[in-house]
């Protein structure tokens, strides 16, 4: 994302709004010609990460594309709250087949646009995690070897919430879902298990993966446009937390977001042909313990030592494997 | 032009000259030289403006060409056995989406046991997907409704299953009159889709529908398969007109007219059939044959008619309703109704057992004097099988069925060659 720098006076923030940036660095949303792809009048729960995910992801990949964009979605809540016939909340050429083949359906729409020349015609796949890291993974992991040009766009949010909020293999170790209850000496998810879909994708060595998050929208849309200015299979997972499933606040769906990557939980980078280009640095590191006690799904974490010595430990990995904290140190 | 060439490289050529657009492919036996051939086609430029996808699977296979119909392109694929129970989902699917995709299957078994030989259980298990099943008896009548097939699915916005027996079909060499690319393009007109995804004109395709409507939208899949019933008719004599052959259709009979005894199935099997039927003629004894092109819709009044002029029904499938007995015999027996005449249920050439003539003229005969069970397994070595009953019942860990049938088998011939 390129920067600019902004005289601010302002203090309590970390976001300078907007409207201090040169026009042509605002956010997509900021903008009259935004496309409105995903429209308002959808059936997302209040505070839905999703919801806000796609709608930043969709419109800047139609602002990249010049509107000229399909979509593939796979079962799951997205699929659920924008669409009930005879009501669709999309405003692009949409398309649902089943739970598990978004990609494949996207790698077939591409392959018709090809065929027919209509190169200007870019295609996106989109599901949530269990659609993507579960029982879509193998469709994924083809489409990425075959480097077909799809952005597979993964909204994470760590579990089955449409079907009543099971575990899926991006759960993470400890948190409560309807398949992993807090009860007995190992309540909760266990650990040492899932699937970290990013780093996975990088081995199949195509030319674009990303993480991004809904706390910082002005960096989810520049990697998304970065990722649509790039042919062949892209990946980008976005962390969306959900109200519903996690025990949280809807109000704080933002705040949660941002403590999950100031804490090291979520770390965000960037990929290309596999290897890490950027990482984003922690600019005030959240302890572990913050972002579990705003979420029901770890209550029973915060009294088990153990556990969160866990939770800690994963954090601490993840700031030195992805080296998410500047050499100056951004402890405050 | 006539050519001596494998069953595989025949229906290869003639989905080529139906200009497909999006081909996914995935190798299963007997289906595997289908698409290695439209492989070669392609990226030989024999077939021009046309992508060919190695996928990884079958369920993938066929929601690559979910997606590649939905977004305008004549899309084509092949599987069997294994393979179609993998795509399942997207089987249903497809229909249920009104996706025009047309799709080989070269038909095989199902496991378990593992067996990659014919039988007929692989369709069957999809017959009730909403697909259209055309069963080609010749390889010549496979090339020729594979270029109908397209023009069916297209007609009704409805894919369409074209079942090949594998191995006696797929593999087997023989002289073909594969159409002219002038020919087909007379006959089968590009794609124009009833729905598409097109960023000039945006929809949504394949979102929930509730109770409120689900059986209206269910309904006119059964509605369009019945419209079907008019239309596969009319464009096999389209094709007639064009390609001098009469290779689609509903049905066909084989010496009919004043049989008392009538063969009725599906698939290649009508050529041995045929041959015994010959042979009884011959000696004077009054028995046809029909065969069923169209399983899917189910042609209940063109079989009633056949049905009602003859004295007995042997219905002969390759397939089985476990713990019922005959799956085309219970769609017959519907076209049946209001007649009194005897149908029985012959099941056969199970994972690739041979149907000999002799087995079916013994067969024909006992049916003919009405000394048919109502179901019949053709060539069964009730020995063997009678021999695993009684190990199973004496013994709770009596080992795998399929290993302890093949034992009894050896044991069985050692004894008769000694």
């Amino acid at each position: 994302m390129k920067d600019q720098q902004v005289k601010f006076y302002q203090t309590g923030t970390l976001t300078v709004g907007n409207r201090l940036l040169d026009s042509e660095l605002r956010t997509v949303q900021a903008t009259i010609d935004r496309s409105n792809s995903l429209d308002s009048g959808h059936r997302a729960c209040q505070g839905c990460g999703e919801a806000l995910g796609a709608r930043y992801a969709i419109d800047a990949a139609m602002r990249s594309t010049k509107n000229q964009l399909i979509a593939a979605n796979a079962t799951g809540c997205l699929e659920v709250f924008t669409t009930p016939y005879p009501e669709s909340a999309w405003r692009i050429p949409w398309m649902h087949s089943l739970f598990g083949n978004a990609s494949a359906v996207a790698t077939g729409i591409a392959a018709a646009m090809k065929v027919k020349g209509k190169n200007d015609v870019r295609v996106i796949a989109q599901g949530g995690d269990g659609g993507t890291t579960d029982i879509g993974f193998g469709c994924l992991s083809g489409m990425f070897e075959r480097n077909d040009d799809v952005l597979y766009i993964c909204y994470d949010n760590q579990g089955y919430m449409n079907t009543g909020v099971q575990r899926s293999s991006a759960t993470p170790g400890g948190a409560r879902t309807a398949t992993t209850m807090p009860v007995g000496p190992e309540p909760g998810a266990d650990f040492d298990k899932g699937k970290n879909v990013p780093l996975i994708a990088m081995a199949h060595n195509i030319p674009y993966v990303a993480t991004a998050s809904v706390d910082r929208l002005h960096d989810l849309e520049a990697k998304v446009q970065k990722a649509m200015s790039i042919r062949g299979a892209r990946y980008i997972q976005i962390f969306v937390p959900c109200p519903l499933g996690w025990g949280s606040n809807p109000a704080s769906t933002i705040q949660i977001a941002r403590m999950a990557v100031e804490s090291g939980l979520f770390p965000l980078f960037e990929a290309e042909h596999g290897e890490i280009t950027t990482s984003t640095k922690i600019r005030h590191k959240v302890q572990v313990e913050e972002y579990l006690k705003v979420q029901r799904r770890f209550a029973h974490v915060l009294k088990n030592p153990d556990q969160l010595q866990k939770i800690r430990n994963i954090a601490d990995n993840n700031i030195k494997k992805f080296g998410l904290m500047s050499s100056t140190g951004g402890e405050e | 032009m006539l050519k001596q060439i494998e069953g595989s490289h025949g229906v290869a050529e003639a989905v080529g000259l139906c200009r497909p657009e999006v081909i996914c492919a995935y190798p299963i036996t007997p289906q595997t030289h289908i698409v290695e051939d439209l492989g070669a086609l392609v990226k030989g430029g024999k077939i021009t403006d046309c992508e060919f996808i190695n996928v990884e699977s079958e369920f993938a296979a066929l929601s690559v060409g979910i997606g590649s119909s939905a977004a305008g392109a004549r899309t084509y694929t092949a599987t069997a056995s294994q393979g179609l129970l993998y795509m399942a989902e997207a089987v249903y699917n497809t229909s249920g989406l009104g996706l025009p995709i047309v799709m080989t299957v070269g038909n095989r078994a199902i496991g378990s046991p593992i067996n990659i030989w014919n039988d007929q259980s692989d369709s069957m298990s999809m017959r009730d997907a909403g697909w259209i099943q055309l069963f080609a008896e010749t390889n010549q009548q496979a090339i020729d409704v594979h270029i109908q097939a397209f023009k069916i699915a297209e007609t009704l916005s409805m894919p369409v299953m074209v079942c090949v027996d594998g191995f006696i079909l797929t593999h087997a060499y023989e002289r073909m009159d594969v159409p002219d690319q002038e020919q087909v393009d007379r006959f089968l007109p590009p794609f124009e889709p009833r729905q598409v995804l097109d960023p000039s004109d945006p929809i949504s395709i394949g979102a929930m529908v509730g109770p409120e409507a689900f059986t209206e939208v269910r309904y006119m899949e059964h509605h369009k398969q019945l419209k079907a019933l008019e239309i596969i008719p009319e464009i096999n004599n389209e094709f007639k007109e064009i390609f001098g052959r009469d290779s689609g259709g509903l049905i066909s009979t084989y010496r009919a007219d004043d049989a008392d005894t009538l063969i009725v199935t599906l698939g290649s099997v009508i050529g041995t059939i045929s041959e015994v039927i010959d042979e009884m003629r011959d000696k004077g004894q009054k028995i046809g044959a029909m065969t069923i092109r169209s399983f899917r819709p189910f042609p209940l009044d063109e079989i009633h008619e056949v049905l009602k002029k003859t004295q007995r029904v042997v219905v002969f499938e390759k397939c089985l309703a476990v713990g019922l007995g005959g799956i085309v015999a219970n769609n017959v027996r519907m076209a049946h109704r209001g007649l009194t005449t005897p149908v029985y249920t012959v099941i056969g050439g199970l994972g690739g057992r041979p149907i000999t003539r002799k087995s079916l003229n013994e067969l024909f005969e006992k049916a003919m004097n009405d000394d048919l069970e109502e179901t019949t397994f053709l060539d069964l070595k009730q020995d063997v099988v009678d021999h695993e009953i009684d190990r199973a019942e004496k013994f709770n860990r009596s080992g795998a069925i399929a290993e302890n049938v093949l034992r009894q088998i050896g044991v069985v011939d050692v004894a008769k060659t000694s």
